[in-house]
């Protein structure tokens, strides 16, 4: 099933995607022709059961793996002639992660991992920090900004996680399961969250889940099995049938 | 990332340091005793040569001269002067029946070439009076237990009761025994009888004439065996790395330290390493360079290096500033040679160990932070 093609909103697109892992009698086909895009200005789900496929595409898409056949271009950049260094400049200005765990550096305090990206890119701390505690304070979290992460709650991390992924004003925000290690209303609380803060006219927002309690967040959802797109739902494509 | 593991990074520190502390420690108790080997070349410091017999290895065995050959060193035009000194073990007994055998220097009767310099009571002079003997601080305390350094009490010494008449500062021996100092014409009567009794003789050479070429003419016009102080310690010392195992001792002990300092830096920086995976695959994702990570590691692995090693160097330095007023542990000492080559043997371990680890690192497919 393919998406609907509006070529100049797209911020991510995938076509006839192939990878394979291993060799021989052990050779692993987890994609066989994805069919994928997602735009700017809304909030794609990934949605698909343990072993579709979901986290290689994500990986493809962030750049962090390479396709075997099929095209992926993402903000218009084809990453495949992207070199390793380029590459790794590419995500840290354009990309924008958040992690099914999190990943917050034990040894920094809330504000530090969120200007982790800034730092990397060589803007100077003191700024990095002001403008990763301006973050924090958005999401709610300006009094906790000074706190290690073991002494945040999960809801907590994963706010910080989101300043982290955002800080740069990435034109893509790619989010890994962000609410599989939260309770419900926490994770519909922060989905509100980001859904508020990252969706932008400028700006996709692609994110991979099997909790269905917060499909309700997304404009589009791409359901995957099997390494295909076997299904696209659009909120608004509905409404107009409607 | 390492300081946020408090026991790992405290467990590191600890490693390094107690390995720096090993290594310091043994290397220090190492240059000690080998510059105690020739403490009583040391401690000559008004004559520059020693003349000997050809055979000569080192300042503790010895092959007597005769009269003559002392004679003929006075005959080198290079020579200013030329006095005899003598060096042997005599029996000592106080009064009170306490006896240890004792390093007998016999220095020139007009002189006195061959005293230390420093004195803890009586001087120098003290020596010119008949049967009269300097004694060092390790004599002293075993003889006179309890007494302040002081003058007047009496020892014998082979045949003849002589009076302490001075308390030396002399460097400490290789073997702890005290060591005494007497006139040369009275030392000699205070051992077993032989033919010749002069053991080297001490040369000053002349103004403006240098030292190898003062020993250059001695060897040629006197056929005997002639070396600066300097040279003459180094042999003696040689001859005690060659000859005795001490070295073989004291390197295993460094290289035990040096291996298990490298052992735990090793395995802990490894751990850091296995355990902060998603850290860096994570720093990898969002974009941070591999060299930018390395260097991350790099400094970390500096900043323990720095402490570990602070830390072992303050207990090695503390050793020696505690023990430094104990007679039997007196002349070790941390120095700053032994300093720069621990620091650059555990700077070595940790880099190596912080290199082997940071491969992983940079081989890591940043994707695995999406593999849950």
């Amino acid at each position: 099933m393919e998406m609907p093609l509006q070529r100049d909103d797209l911020a991510v697109s995938c076509r006839g995607v192939h990878k394979s892992f291993g060799e021989g009698a052990t050779k692993l086909h987890v994609l066989r022709g994805v069919d994928f895009q997602a735009r700017y200005g809304q909030m794609t789900f990934l949605l698909g059961p343990s072993g579709s496929g979901k986290t290689t595409l994500l990986s493809i898409i962030a750049g962090l793996l390479h396709h075997d056949d099929g095209a992926v271009n993402v903000l218009g950049r084809d990453l495949t002639k992207l070199r390793n260094g380029q590459g790794a400049l590419f995500r840290l200005y354009n990309v924008g992660f958040v992690f099914q765990q999190f990943n917050l550096i034990p040894a920094l305090t809330a504000a530090e991992n969120a200007a982790v990206p800034l730092l990397a890119a060589g803007v100077p701390r003191r700024q990095a920090m002001e403008r990763a505690k301006a973050l924090l304070e958005d999401l709610g979290m300006g009094h906790r900004a000074g706190v290690l992460p073991n002494k945040l709650s999960g809801g907590e991390q994963q706010r910080v996680a989101f300043a982290r992924a955002l800080i740069q004003d990435p034109k893509l925000v790619i989010c890994d399961e962000p609410t599989s290690a939260l309770d419900g209303p926490t994770g519909r609380h922060v989905m509100g969250l980001l859904r508020r803060i990252a969706v932008q006219p400028d700006r996709a927002v692609l994110i991979v889940t099997h909790d269905a309690r917060i499909l309700d967040f997304a404009d589009c959802v791409a359901e995957i099995s099997d390494g295909v797109i076997h299904k696209v739902t659009c909120v608004e494509e509905e409404k107009e049938k409607c | 990332m390492l300081t946020g593991d408090k026991p790992k990074y405290f467990g590191l520190v600890l490693a390094i340091a107690f390995s720096t502390f090993l290594m310091s420690h043994q290397m220090s108790i190492f240059v000690g005793l080998l510059e105690r080997t020739r403490s009583q070349i040391r401690d000559v410091q008004d004559a520059r040569i020693w003349v000997m017999d050809p055979k000569t290895q080192y300042v503790d065995e010895v092959r007597t001269l005769s009269d003559q050959n002392l004679y003929s060193v006075r005959g080198v035009s290079a020579v200013e002067w030329a006095v005899p000194l003598f060096k042997g073990i005599a029996r000592a007994k106080a009064v009170d029946g306490t006896f240890r055998n004792a390093i007998l220097m016999g220095v020139d009767d007009a002189s006195l070439t061959g005293l230390p310099q420093k004195f803890l009571a009586g001087d120098a002079g003290a020596l010119r009076a008949p049967r009269t003997i300097a004694i060092d601080r390790v004599g002293f305390a075993y003889f006179f237990p309890g007494q302040p350094y002081s003058t007047g009490q009496e020892l014998e010494l082979g045949p003849l009761v002589m009076r302490v008449g001075a308390v030396v500062d002399a460097s400490p021996p290789f073997v702890n025994l005290p060591v005494v100092y007497a006139r040369y014409s009275e030392a000699t009567q205070m051992v077993g009888r032989e033919r010749r009794l002069m053991s080297f003789v001490l040369v000053k050479g002349r103004q403006g004439v240098d030292e190898a070429e003062v020993c250059r003419q001695i060897r040629e016009q006197t056929g005997l065996k002639a070396l600066t102080s300097s040279d003459f310690g180094w042999d003696t010392i040689w001859y005690y790395i060659r000859n005795t195992g001490i070295p073989i001792n004291f390197g295993i002990t460094i290289a035990i330290a040096l291996l298990v300092g490298a052992l735990v830096s090793g395995q802990t920086f490894s751990l850091f390493i296995l355990e902060n995976m998603r850290y860096f695959g994570a720093l990898k994702a969002i974009g941070v360079t591999n060299i930018r990570i390395v260097l991350m590691i790099l400094l970390q692995a500096v900043v323990v290096f720095l402490i570990g090693y602070s830390l072992g160097i303050s207990w090695t330095a503390l050793f020696f500033e505690l023990t430094k007023e104990n007679l039997d542990l007196r002349g070790f000492r941390l120095l700053p040679e032994i300093m720069l080559i621990t620091g650059g043997l555990v700077f070595s371990v940790v880099t190596a160990a912080t290199v082997l680890s940071v491969r992983r690192v940079v081989v890591v497919d940043p994707a695995v932070v999406f593999r849950g």
